[in-house]
C-alpha cells in the first residue's frame, strides 16, 4: 500500500494581535511579544527589536503565561480575622483595605512618620516607591539590595562609578577573554547567555571563578574552583603577579585614575591619609612637565605616578606609591595565598600570565577619534580585551565589599574599564559617588522626609544618625555598624522592629518580599517575631501591611493584604531614574502596561498607593485643593516631573517644535507612544562617545543633553577610597562624630581606603564547621515564584544538596541518602546528591525551591514542601556570640549587605525522615489549590 | 506498518551546540508554550500544583557531569528532542501510519487523528524523543515547529523553530542538512558534528556539537609553561617598581 501523507496547514493562524509589553520574570527585564487570541494570552515571545534580549527569551519569561494564570493569585483584599500566621482571613472591598490603611498610617504621620517602616522586596518601581515613602515623612524606606548585593553596587561606585550586572556590561563585540567572578548565574540573566554565546562562537576564551561548575560555569573554558570567600584574595594575588611583572597600563592609571593623586602624609594631621588638594577641592597631582603641584584635570597635564610631594619636613606620596608597597608584598604571592584560595600557586600565576598576554598582547586600537575632560583629542580608542564579571557570589561573604572593590581595582590597573573589549558602563552611568545623593534621616511629624532616603556617604557627617549618636533608621543603614549601607538592610528590619532597637514602629508595610520564608536569615524566629505578643497581648510588632500578587508564605503573617496585579496586568516604567535597561551603547527605558485585564479584584500596588498617598493627604500625591493628584500609576508615569523637564520616562517627551527625548515637557500620549514602538525606547550614543564615557567630552555632553546630568561630570577612577579613610580617621580619634568604642578596631581594620582581604570564616566557627554551604537559584526560576509555575516546577520541583565526591565518600553517603547539616545557629536534615564538578569543602543547593505547606496554592503533598528545604534555617542575623556580650551582625561591616555565603557547617549522614527537617506546619491558603490537571490551550 | 520515502527533497533539522549550552531550559519552555497552543492537542500537565506533577514536553535538557581521568570534572548540559531520523525505527513500527516522516523536508510527525496512543513507536525510538500525552492519549513529539517554518502568518525572519528563536546562548541552529553550503552543515563540518547514538542505525539529522577541550590553563596542561614569560618580573620590590613605572612614564 503506498502511504498517502497526511496535508497539513502550514500556515495556521498565529494569533489575533502582538501586544508589546516587559516582562517580569527576574530583574532582566526583557521585551516580550505578547500573543493574543480571542483577548486570552496565547503565546509569549522575545521582541526582537528589543535592546535587552533582541528577541530571545528564558525559561520564566516563556514560561510567564503560567504565571499570569497561577492559581496563587490573590482574588482580592484580605483582612486577618484569626491570629498571625494562622491564614485566617476575611475578602474585604477596597474602600475598606484604603481605609483601615489610612486609618492606621494618618495618625503616625502626624506624631511620628519614623513609626512607619516601609521596604519593599524584588520591586521594580524603586524611585516611585521612594517618593512615597519620603512623602510620607519616614525615614525607614529601603528594597532589598541589602540582603542581596548592595556590595556589588557599592564597591563599583565607590570605585568606578558604577557597577556589573544592570549598571555595565563587557564589550561582547571585542573581548577576547571573559573572567566571571562568583555562585549565583542570575544578573543578568539573558544579556550574559547571549554574551557568552556570542564571544564562543568566535573563539574567545571564559574563565569561570566559582566554587560550583554549572551553568556559565560549566561552558567556561577553564574552571577555577576556589574556595568561597577566598575570592579577594585570589584577585589581589592576581594583582600582585601583573603588577610585578609590570602588566599594567601606566598611561591609562596616569590619566584616568587617582593613582597618581597625593596622599597626606602627615601622621599627626586630622587629615592623615586623605588626599591633598587645592582650594576648590580638586585632587592634586604632580605635573611630569612642571614638577609642580596641579589640579589633576588642568589642560595639558601629565601626571606623575612616582612623585613625592616634600612639604614642611613631611612626604606626600601618591597612591600608586602606597599601592606598590602593599601589592607587591610577598603576602600577595600565588605562594602565600594558594592553600587558602584552593589554587595551585602555578595556575594563579598561568591566569595572571594569560590575563595580560591578552590584555597587551590582545591590545588594539579602533579608529575613533575622541577628547578628554582635559581637552586633548586622542587619534584613536586603545582597547584592551579583558573583560570581567561578577555574581553575587563574591559578595555575600562578610568581606565581600573589600572583595568587589578587589575586582575593580584589578580592572582599572589593566587599564580594562571603560575601553574597547573591557567592561563597559550603561546610561546614566558612569555617574561617581559624589553625584549621587547622600542619605537622608530627617523627619517632621506632618512633612515629608528632608531628602531622598538612600545614598552615598562620604565622611561621618554624612552618617544617618540621631543627635544622640544613635541610628536614625530602624535598620541602622548609615550607622557605625555599617556605615556605608548604601541600599539600606532589609534583612535586619523585623529583627530590630521586634527588639525595639534602636527603637519601636507601629507598623511595618511591606511589597513582594517572603521576609517569614526565603527572603530572611533565621527563619523560624523571624516568624516568631511576627507572632510574638506582649505583655499586653499586642502584638510586638503591631501592625503589618503587605502587598503581594501571589499567596507566598508572607501573606500569613500579615493583618492587611492588598493584592497585586500580575505583570500582564498593569503599568510599570523601566526607568532612568531607578534600574534601566540601557544598553552600553545607548540610553534606554521601557513600560509595561495592561495587556490582559485582571479577573480578579485586585490593583496595581503603585495605583494603590497613588491612592492611599492622597488620602493621606502627601504632599507629591495631592492637588492644592486636596484631591487625588494621580489617578493610578500610568498618570504617575506620563505627568510626574522629578524636576522640570525629567520625568520616568525619557522618550517621546514634549519639545517646544514637537516630540524630544531627554529633557522635555510632558506628553499626555507618551504612554501610546510607547506601546507603538513596542513598549520601550532607545536613545543611541554617539560614536566619538561609545567609551572612555567618564572622561570623554562627548559622552558627558551627550548625558548633559539627555538630562542623566545637569552638568558634565568627569571624574578619577578611585583606586583609593578616601570616604573609608574618613571613617578610620573617626576612629582614630578624629573629628565630631567618633563610633562608639566597640567598633573602633574593626573600623580601622575593615575600611581600608585599598583592598584587603580579611577571613570571616573564624567568626563562624570554621574549626568546628569546616564546610560552606551556598545557595544558588536555577536559571529557570526566579526566587520564590518559580514553584507555583506548573511549568517551571517540573524543572526543578525539589533541590537536593550537592555535596561533592570528597565528602560524600568521607561521609558514606550515596545518591538520595539524607544528611544531617549543623550550623553554628541550627541544623536540617535533607536529601543529598553527589556533583563532582564542585569544590572539595563545598555543598550548595537552589534557592527558595523549598515551599511552606499551603503557600503558593501547591498541594501540602507537594515536593517542595516535603523534600524541598532552605539553608536559611541555618543562618543567624547576628553572628554566633563572640563572648564579649555583644550582638554582631552577620554582614559586611561596611555595607551592612547580608553575609548569606559565610555561613559554615558540618555534615553526617541521617536516617531518613519522611520529609526534609525542620518540617514547619501548613498555613491556610486564601485561595486554595491549583488544578488537577492542565491542558492549555486558548485558541479554538 | 509504515514506509519511510525513500528519500527527502530536504533534510531538516537542529544543530545543538554543546560547548554553548548553558542548561538554561529556555528551549524546553518555550517550546511548551508553543506546542501547547498549536500543532495537534496541548501539551498537558497532570497534578499541575500536586506531588507529582508530570507533563508533555517535546523538547528536555538533561545534565551528565564527566569525570576525565585528568583533571577537574566537568558538567555537559544535553538537550534533546527528535532527530527525525532517516532510517526513523518509530515511522515503521507505527501499526496505523499514523507516524510518518514528509517527503518534503523530512520532519517526521504524528497524524493524531489516526495515532491510537499503541506506544510502539516510543518504544522502538532509542533516543526516548516521544511522549504519550496523559490527558489526549496521542502520541507526541517535535514537529520542528512544521506550523512556523513555512507560517506566512509569521515574519519571515521568525519562520524557525520556536526552540532556536529563543535560545539565548545560541546554541541551537536549525537549517537544511541536504544543501551543503547551509548554517548547519557548515557548522557540522567546521566543529565535527556528530551524531547521536550512530550504532542505533538511525541515520539521525540532527547533530550535536562537542565541546571543545576544556582547563588548558590548568596544571598538566599544555600552556602552562608557554604564557610564563608574560610574568617575567620588571623588579623584585616596591622601590624598583617605581624606577620601572618612571621609566615607562617617560616613553610614553
Amino acid at each position: 500500500m503506498t502511504f498517502q501523507q497526511p496535508k497539513i496547514n502550514t500556515s495556521p493562524h498565529v494569533s489575533d494581535e502582538v501586544r508589546k509589553t516587559t516582562c517580569y520574570m527576574c530583574a532582566c527585564r526583557c521585551g516580550i511579544n505578547v500573543h493574543m487570541k480571542d483577548g486570552k494570552v496565547a503565546y509569549i515571545e522575545g521582541n526582537r527589536d528589543h535592546p535587552v534580549n533582541q528577541g530571545v527569551l528564558c525559561a520564566k519569561g516563556s514560561a510567564g503565561i503560567m504565571q499570569v494564570n497561577a492559581p496563587s493569585r490573590l482574588r482580592k483584599p484580605l483582612k486577618r480575622v484569626g491570629e498571625r500566621g494562622s491564614g485566617e482571613f476575611q475578602e474585604i472591598e477596597w474602600d475598606e483595605a484604603l481605609q483601615i490603611a489610612t486609618d492606621w498610617l494618618a495618625p503616625i504621620r502626624k506624631d511620628d512618620p519614623s513609626k512607619l517602616a516601609f521596604f519593599t522586596g524584588r520591586d521594580q518601581s524603586q524611585s516611585f516607591t521612594s517618593f512615597f515613602a519620603q512623602n510620607f515623612g519616614t525615614p525607614n524606606y529601603a528594597a532589598h539590595g541589602g540582603f542581596c548585593s548592595v556590595n556589588m553596587a557599592a564597591a563599583g561606585i565607590y570605585t568606578m562609578g558604577g557597577a556589573f550586572w544592570e549598571f555595565g556590561q563587557p564589550d561582547w563585540d571585542h573581548t577576547k577573554l571573559f573572567m566571571l567572578f562568583g555562585v549565583a548565574e542570575d544578573h543578568d540573566s539573558n544579556p550574559i547567555k547571549m554574551g557568552i554565546g556570542k564571544i564562543k562562537a568566535r573563539g574567545a576564551r571564559v574563565i569561570g571563578v566559582n566554587p560550583i561548575r554549572t551553568g556559565y560555569n560549566a561552558v567556561a573554558d577553564d574552571w577555577v574552583g576556589i574556595t568561597p570567600g577566598t575570592d579577594g584574595l585570589f584577585i589581589l594575588s592576581l594583582v600582585h603577579c601583573l603588577m610585578k611583572a609590570g602588566k599594567i597600563d601606566v598611561n591609562y592609571l596616569a590619566q584616568f585614575t587617582n593613582a597618581p593623586c597625593l596622599i597626606n602624609g602627615d601622621e599627626k594631621s586630622p587629615e592623615f591619609g586623605l588626599l591633598l588638594r587645592d582650594d576648590n577641592g580638586k585632587e592634586l597631582v604632580i605635573d611630569r612637565a612642571t614638577g609642580k603641584l596641579t589640579p589633576f584635570d588642568q589642560k595639558g597635564v601629565k601626571p606623575d605616578l612616582t612623585a613625592t610631594h616634600r612639604h614642611a619636613g613631611i612626604s606626600h606620596r601618591t597612591v600608586m606609591q602606597h599601592m606598590a608597597e602593599r601589592y607587591l608584598s610577598d603576602e600577595y604571592a600565588p605562594e602565600a595565598v594558594a592553600d587558602r584560595v584552593g589554587i595551585s600557586a602555578k595556575r594563579i600565576r598561568t591566569l595572571a600570565a594569560e590575563i595580560a598576554r591578552v590584555a597587551f598582547d590582545g591590545a588594539f586600537e579602533l579608529q575613533q577619534e575622541w577628547t578628554d575632560f582635559r581637552g586633548e583629542t586622542h587619534k584613536t580608542m586603545q582597547g584592551r580585551p579583558v573583560s570581567f564579571h561578577s555574581m553575587r557570589g563574591i559578595s555575600a561573604h562578610a568581606n565581600g565589599f573589600q572583595t568587589c572593590r578587589a575586582l575593580h581595582v584589578l580592572q582599572i590597573l589593566l587599564g580594562t574599564v571603560e575601553v574597547p573589549g573591557g567592561f563597559r558602563f550603561k546610561p546614566p552611568y558612569p555617574k561617581p559617588a559624589t553625584a549621587h545623593p547622600k542619605p537622608h534621616c530627617g523627619t517632621t511629624p506632618d512633612k515629608p522626609l528632608d531628602g531622598p532616603h538612600l545614598g552615598f556617604v562620604h565622611g561621618p557627617d554624612d552618617l544617618a544618625l540621631k543627635e544622640d549618636g544613635t541610628p536614625a533608621r530602624i535598620d541602622k543603614a548609615f550607622s557605625w555598624e555599617n556605615p556605608m549601607s548604601a541600599h539600606g538592610l532589609m534583612h535586619m528590619v523585623i529583627s530590630n522592629a521586634y527588639a525595639g532597637d534602636p527603637y519601636k514602629i507601629d507598623t511595618l508595610f511591606m511589597y513582594m518580599a517572603n521576609m517569614s520564608w526565603n527572603s530572611s536569615m533565621n527563619t523560624r524566629g523571624v516568624i516568631d517575631m511576627l507572632t510574638d505578643k506582649d505583655d499586653n497581648g499586642d502584638y510586638v510588632i503591631p501592625r503589618i501591611i503587605y502587598s503581594d500578587a501571589y499567596s507566598s508564605e508572607m501573606v500569613a503573617y500579615a493583618d492587611l493584604i492588598l493584592p497585586d496585579t500580575t505583570y500582564l496586568e498593569r503599568h510599570d516604567c523601566i526607568s532612568l531614574l531607578d534600574r534601566p535597561i540601557c544598553e552600553a551603547d545607548a540610553a534606554a527605558d521601557a513600560i509595561r502596561w495592561p495587556v490582559i485585564e485582571p479577573d480578579r479584584d485586585v490593583r496595581g500596588f503603585q495605583s494603590v498607593l497613588c491612592e492611599l498617598g492622597a488620602k493621606l493627604g502627601l504632599p507629591g500625591f495631592t492637588n492644592d485643593d486636596g484631591s487625588q493628584k494621580y489617578a493610578d500609576y500610568g498618570d504617575y508615569i506620563v505627568n510626574h516631573e522629578r524636576k522640570p523637564g525629567i520625568g520616568p520616562l525619557a522618550g517621546w517627551r514634549m519639545g517646544e517644535d514637537g516630540l524630544v527625548n531627554g529633557r522635555g515637557g510632558i506628553n499626555e500620549s507618551q504612554l501610546d507612544n510607547y506601546i507603538e514602538n513596542g513598549g520601550f525606547w532607545v536613545g543611541h550614543i554617539p560614536d566619538e562617545a561609545l567609551y572612555y564615557k567618564p572622561w570623554n567630552s562627548a559622552y558627558q555632553d551627550w548625558a548633559v543633553g539627555m538630562g542623566l546630568f545637569d552638568s558634565p561630570q568627569p571624574y578619577l577612577f578611585t583606586l583609593y577610597v578616601e570616604p573609608m579613610r574618613r571613617f578610620q580617621l573617626a576612629a582614630e580619634g578624629h573629628g565630631d562624630r567618633q563610633p562608639p568604642d566597640h567598633l573602633r578596631e574593626r573600623i580601622k581594620a575593615t575600611m581600608d581606603p585599598l583592598p584587603i582581604w580579611y577571613d570571616p570564616s573564624p567568626d563562624n566557627h570554621c574549626d568546628d564547621y569546616p564546610i560552606t554551604a551556598l545557595t544558588q537559584r536555577p536559571m529557570a526560576m526566579y526566587h520564590s515564584w518559580g514553584s507555583q509555575n506548573a511549568w517551571l516546577r517540573q524543572l526543578h520541583g525539589h533541590n537536593p544538596l550537592y555535596l561533592p565526591t570528597k565528602l560524600m565518600r568521607e561521609n558514606s553517603l550515596s545518591d538520595g541518602d539524607w544528611a544531617k547539616v549543623t550550623s553554628p545557629h541550627g541544623e536540617i536534615t535533607v536529601p543529598v546528591l553527589e556533583m563532582a564538578a564542585l569544590n572539595e569543602n563545598t555543598v550548595w543547593t537552589w534557592n527558595a525551591i523549598g515551599k511552606r505547606k499551603g503557600a503558593w496554592a501547591l498541594d501540602e503533598n507537594a515536593p517542595e514542601a516535603t523534600k524541598g528545604f532552605l539553608l536559611n534555617h541555618l543562618i543567624h542575623e547576628l553572628l554566633p556570640p563572640k563572648g564579649d556580650g555583644l550582638r554582631w551582625a552577620n554582614s559586611d561591616p561596611i555595607t551592612g549587605q547580608a553575609a548569606w555565603f559565610d555561613l559554615k557547617v558540618r555534615i553526617e549522614k541521617a536516617d531518613a525522615p519522611s520529609e526534609s527537617q525542620p518540617a514547619m506546619g501548613p498555613i491556610k491558603s486564601p485561595v486554595g489549590k491549583g488544578p488537577m490537571q492542565l491542558a492549555w490551550k486558548v485558541g479554538k | 506498518m509504515t514506509t519511510l520515502p525513500q528519500s527527502t527533497e530536504r533534510k531538516l533539522g537542529l544543530v545543538i551546540d554543546l560547548d554553548t549550552c548553558v542548561g538554561c531550559h529556555a528551549c524546553v519552555i518555550s517550546c511548551k508554550g508553543w506546542n501547547t497552543e498549536n500543532y495537534g492537542a496541548p501539551l498537558a500537565d497532570t497534578d499541575a500544583y500536586g506531588s507529582d506533577p508530570s507533563g508533555t514536553f517535546l523538547n528536555r535538557v538533561h545534565s551528565y557531569e564527566v569525570q576525565p581521568s585528568q583533571g577537574e570534572a566537568q558538567l555537559i548540559h544535553f538537550p534533546k528532542s527528535c532527530l527525525h531520523c532517516e532510517d526513523a525505527p518509530c515511522v515503521t513500527v507505527c501499526p496505523t501510519g499514523a507516524s510518518y516522516k514528509r517527503t518534503e523536508d523530512g520532519i517526521v510527525l504524528v497524524n493524531e487523528s489516526d495515532c491510537i496512543g499503541c506506544g510502539l513507536c516510543a518504544w522502538a525510538c532509542p533516543y526516548g524523543a516521544r511522549e504519550m500525552d496523559a490527558v489526549e492519549k496521542v502520541m507526541k513529539k517535535c514537529t520542528l515547529c512544521v506550523d512556523r517554518i513555512y507560517n506566512e502568518n509569521l515574519p519571515e525572519e521568525d519562520r524557525e523553530p520556536a526552540c532556536v528563536r529563543t535560545c539565548p546562548a545560541g546554541a541551537r541552529h536549525f537549517g537544511d542538512f541536504a544543501d551543503p553550503e547551509s548554517n548547519v552543515s557548515k557548522l557540522t563540518a567546521e566543529r565535527g558534528g556528530m551524531d547521536l547514538m550512530p550504532e542505533q542505525g538511525t541515520k539521525p539529522v540532527n547533530k550535536y556539537l562537542p565541546p571543545r577541550p576544556k582547563d588548558t590553563l590548568s596544571e598538566g596542561a599544555g600552556d602552562i609553561d608557554i604564557l610564563a614569560p608574560y610574568l617575567e618580573p620588571v623588579a623584585q620590590e616596591a622601590t624598583g617598581f617605581l624606577g620601572w613605572l618612571d621609566k615607562t612614564l617617560e616613553k610614553l
